[in-house]
């Protein structure tokens, strides 16, 4: 129970999880956001979704193909992030590793 | 014909790969979680194998060809939904938990009325989308294998299920589903670049058609553009409907029991991340390819046509038929039945491990097997009576039942009393479990009464709550129920033990170690 308290009051943890939130948040909050202004905007403004941008090809279909980019491209993102949390984290685990 | 052969095929390599699987696989984690030596790209396989489903396959593929655009923004939610999987759920849960959803969950709190309420909601949530599975096969069956009746094909799939997850555990339910996963990506591949061959590939000749489908609608011949919005949902309450259903997609998926138990099968969360991503791609390309298949059955084959022959759920076997003949046909549909069970023998054997976890050992026996080797045995026989349940359900409701708003509910359900629950006790110091308990039964109650007042069950012109899904107002019930529960109540125990689950699901410290598998 004690070691626990210990390593959550330990600036390296403190610091993982701010610099984790530091991640987390804005790619959820950006991810959401852009996510349901997809819906919003086929719904509430369909005229402008509707406008054809090349060949019969509309802003409607246009910002829905974005989604897959933009989802494949956060993923990516945070791959990328993920990576430079696992080395602070592997330095909470090794010294509890450590008799 | 031809179906019934290849779909042989693939029943026979799944029961060599149950028969392998049961070889391998002895101990309580080999079977519930395969000793927690799945890889990142085979977890990926399996996470997009358990998610591809037959609502997928031939339901998407089915909506656009006879509503367009509107049955795109199923595939969109779909796969934007694993980003939640990805930053919030995947890796803390690996962390924390040894079996089920349920292991975060009672963590820090009072861990019987947490986890009887987890195992109600993953039962229910599981029900819901078997019977919807099982009840898309027998349809499948009857209008392909003429000859083989509903009931009779409905009991088939129910056996097998039983068969892949009594006798082989998780490591025969994951290969069952990466040996689909590859099918259903290979078949769906070679079917989206039959349809650009049809249009000499060239994307314009091909959008062009789909800006001018044309059927017949109350006797009359119409045309219409297939690229607009709007055919499927329509004012005054289409727009909220829409953004409903994103809601119950997005927040849902994180909070689906048979996808979460995926995560205990890799060694560490590391490797579940990885295969979160594996997940995605595979996923993301998969519903991409859905505008081929639903664009292509709407010019291709052409909604009349596909109305008399088995309706909406039959698009993406037709087109196969219209570009490839019969024998592509029947690969086609040995897929799509081999997609539905896969998918059913993931859902039971994350139904009988929270019942044999959560219920059985932890809420009736206090957390200890009374025997050695008992939580097994019990999850074994809870696999029997899922499958038992689920034939007898689905044969009630017949073909003709609307599955539509089963697989709806499961996923509402899931966001509703799943997800506060699990987001509240990772990140929230002051839960409790008044809170959890509080939160799992709004969730679960709100979600289920308002699709029972809901057009899907008592019609379009006597529904009293006007959306066809829940999600826009039984999501932030469940959190207020959470919230409000919370506050009433103090629980300084799991206040302090906070500090431990931080600790363990961030760094891993302490995690369920990955164990040999017998050779």
């Amino acid at each position: 129970m004690e070691q626990w308290k210990e390593i959550a009051a330990s600036s390296d943890f403190k610091r993982l999880v701010r610099e984790k939130l530091r991640v987390v948040i804005p790619a959820t909050l950006f991810f959401i956001i852009y996510y349901f202004a997809l819906p919003v905007l086929v719904g509430y403004a369909p005229r402008l979704m509707q406008r054809r941008v090349i060949g019969n090809v509309n802003l409607a279909y246009l910002f829905a193909l974005s989604q897959f980019f933009v989802a494949w491209g956060i993923a990516g993102l945070y791959l990328r992030a993920a990576a430079r949390l696992d080395v602070l984290a592997k330095k909470i685990t090794d010294r509890q590793a450590k008799p | 014909m031809t179906a019934l052969v290849m779909f042989l095929i693939f029943v026979g390599a799944t029961l060599v790969i149950t028969y392998w699987a049961a070889q391998r696989s002895t101990g309580t984690a080999a079977y519930f979680a395969a000793n927690r030596q799945i890889t990142a790209w085979q977890n990926g396989f399996a996470v997009a194998g358990d998610y591809m489903s037959a609502a997928s396959f031939l339901g998407i593929a089915g909506i656009i060809a006879f509503q367009g655009y509107d049955g795109f923004m199923y595939s969109v939610g779909w796969l934007v939904a694993y980003l939640t999987v990805l930053l919030i759920v995947a890796e803390p849960l690996r962390n924390a938990g040894k079996y089920t959803m349920a292991d975060v969950l009672a963590y820090r709190l009072n861990p019987r009325p947490v986890r009887a309420m987890a195992s109600l909601s993953t039962l229910i949530v599981s029900t819901f989308y078997m019977i919807a599975q099982m009840v898309g096969a027998g349809a499948l069956v009857s209008v392909l294998l003429k000859g083989i009746g509903y009931n009779t094909a409905v009991t088939g799939v129910g056996i097998l299920m039983v068969v892949y997850v009594v006798f082989g555990g998780m490591l025969a339910t994951t290969w069952v589903q990466i040996t689909k996963a590859i099918l259903l990506m290979g078949g769906t591949m070679v079917l989206s670049f039959l349809v650009l061959a049809h249009f000499g590939f060239s994307l314009s000749n091909f959008f062009d058609a789909v800006g001018q489908v044309t059927y017949t609608e109350n006797g009359q011949k119409v045309v219409r553009d297939f690229m607009q919005p709007g055919l499927r949902f329509k004012p005054p309450y289409g727009a909220l409907d829409l953004i409903s259903l994103g809601m119950a997609l997005i927040f849902g998926t994180a909070g689906l029991p048979h996808i979460l138990v995926r995560f205990y099968t890799v060694p560490d969360a590391r490797t579940a991340r990885i295969s979160v991503v594996w997940a995605m791609a595979l996923i993301g390309v998969f519903y991409l390819m859905t505008t081929f298949l639903g664009f292509g059955a709407a010019t291709i084959v052409g909604r009349d046509t596909i109305a008399v022959n088995g309706g909406t759920n039959m698009s993406a076997p037709l087109l196969a038929k219209s570009l490839g003949g019969e024998v592509f046909f029947g690969f086609i549909s040995a897929i799509a039945f081999a997609t539905i069970l896969a998918v059913v023998a993931g859902l039971t054997i994350s139904a009988s491990t929270s019942f044999a976890h959560d219920f059985y050992t932890n809420v009736m026996h206090h957390g200890r097997e009374p025997k050695p080797g008992q939580e097994v045995r019990v999850a074994r026989m809870a696999a029997f009576v899922v499958g038992a349940v689920a034939i007898a359900v689905a044969i009630v409701l017949g073909p003709t039942a609307n599955v539509a708003f089963l697989v709806a509910l499961a996923f509402a359900v899931a966001a509703s009393a799943n997800l506060p629950v699990i987001v509240f006790s990772l990140f929230w110091r002051r839960f409790n479990t008044t809170g959890a308990v509080a939160g799992l039964g709004t969730g679960l109650a709100a979600s289920l009464a308002l699709i029972l007042i809901s057009p899907s069950i008592m019609g379009a012109d006597r529904a009293l709550f006007p959306l066809e899904n829940p999600g826009i107002l039984s999501i932030p019930l469940g959190f207020l129920g959470a919230v409000l529960g919370t506050l009433l109540t103090r629980e300084p125990a799991a206040e302090v033990k906070f500090d431990e689950l931080l600790v363990r699901a961030n760094t891993g410290l302490g995690a369920e170690p990955a164990g040999p598998l017998k050779g």
